[in-house]
């Protein structure tokens, strides 16, 4: 099972609620992933469409919210960001995100780092997204991050775990859990991520372009438990040259 | 007497309370997060604390995201 900050989770699978065409279909796409931790954004209130909330589609009690500081450029705004997430949710998780180029939308590994440690020193459950950075992986556990988030390909690429090698690093050393995010756009790619070893992932853009999320996050949530079960279960050693699986020994009346 | 809501300027009453203005915009207090001159106000003070001329305003809700 697994274990954030004391909370034990069923679902190795989290889902963000961006992007998709409607709210009736981001529901059920939610509810087939099995997910019971959805991020959510902060912005402004649109004051032409007061009904538009998000809150009145997902169910609080069922699902734990994740809210993500996305849109913050620096640790201050978004520490200012965590802080009305807080007062706004009245829980301490917070997804934080340091982005200040929009155009690769990569973390900021120095102002994410002074964001965590002020954050964890304020009480937040700390999860942050990190580019796939080893050291920095320990340095973020170090400030109090309850999780460490690395990528495995840029936000909304659908690349894949395009970071593996890195990755796989930071599985091998970190003492809190490891969950891939941003950039899995197959279920195979989540399932490559659970078979080397992550706690979890979390993914929004691939259920929310595909043609079908409801099916989709299905796959995925079919995906994630396949590649637990099989690191679980041991992966066999790749190796270069051929080994029979079928037994050499009687074979003699062929020649 | 004016102030300013999400980047907008906005004529309300004199001496409006957020609570008042929340509702008057036909929001939900429970799940907007209100900030004040920078300032994060609390639920429970949405009622007591008023506002005056030339506020600045931000209304925050959660929204879908990744």
């Amino acid at each position: 099972m697994l274990t954030i900050a004391d909370h034990k989770f069923t679902s190795r699978l989290l889902v963000g609620t961006g992007k998709f065409s409607s709210s009736r279909i981001m529901k059920e796409a939610i509810e087939a992933s099995g997910s019971e931790m959805v991020t959510v954004a902060l912005r402004r209130v649109n004051l032409d469409d007061p009904g538009d909330d998000i809150m009145s589609v997902l169910d609080r009690k069922r699902y734990i919210f994740l809210p993500n500081t996305s849109g913050a450029r620096d640790s201050a705004e978004a520490v200012r960001l965590a802080r009305m997430a807080r007062a706004s949710g009245g829980s301490d998780w917070l997804k934080l995100e340091v982005t200040p180029d929009p155009r690769t939308l990569l973390p900021d590994p120095v102002e994410t780092l002074k964001a965590t440690e002020i954050l964890a020193g304020e009480g937040f459950k700390v999860l942050p997204y990190m580019n796939a950075d080893p050291i920095l992986a320990l340095k973020l556990q170090d400030a109090g991050a309850v999780a460490v988030m690395p990528l495995g390909a840029p936000i909304g690429t659908n690349r894949g775990l395009l970071t593996r090698f890195q990755v796989e690093i930071i599985i091998e050393q970190a003492r809190v859990p490891v969950i891939v995010d941003a950039g899995l756009g197959a279920p195979s790619h989540a399932a490559e991520a659970m078979e080397i070893g992550a706690d979890a992932v979390l993914v929004n853009t691939a259920l929310a372009v595909a043609a079908d999320p409801v099916r989709m996050a299905k796959a995925f949530a079919m995906a994630v438990e396949a590649g637990r079960f099989a690191f679980e279960a041991g992966l066999g050693r790749a190796q270069v040259h051929a080994e029979a699986s079928s037994p050499e020994a009687g074979l003699d009346f062929l020649s | 007497m004016k102030i300013v809501c999400n980047g907008k300027e906005r004529e309300v009453k004199e001496g409006l309370s957020i609570e008042a203005l929340i509702l008057e915009l036909e929001l939900n207090p429970d799940t907007v997060v209100v900030e004040c001159n920078g300032a994060i106000v609390l639920r429970e003070d949405y009622a007591e604390q008023s506002l005056s001329e030339g506020s600045v305003l931000e209304l925050i809700r959660f929204v879908g995201g990744g």
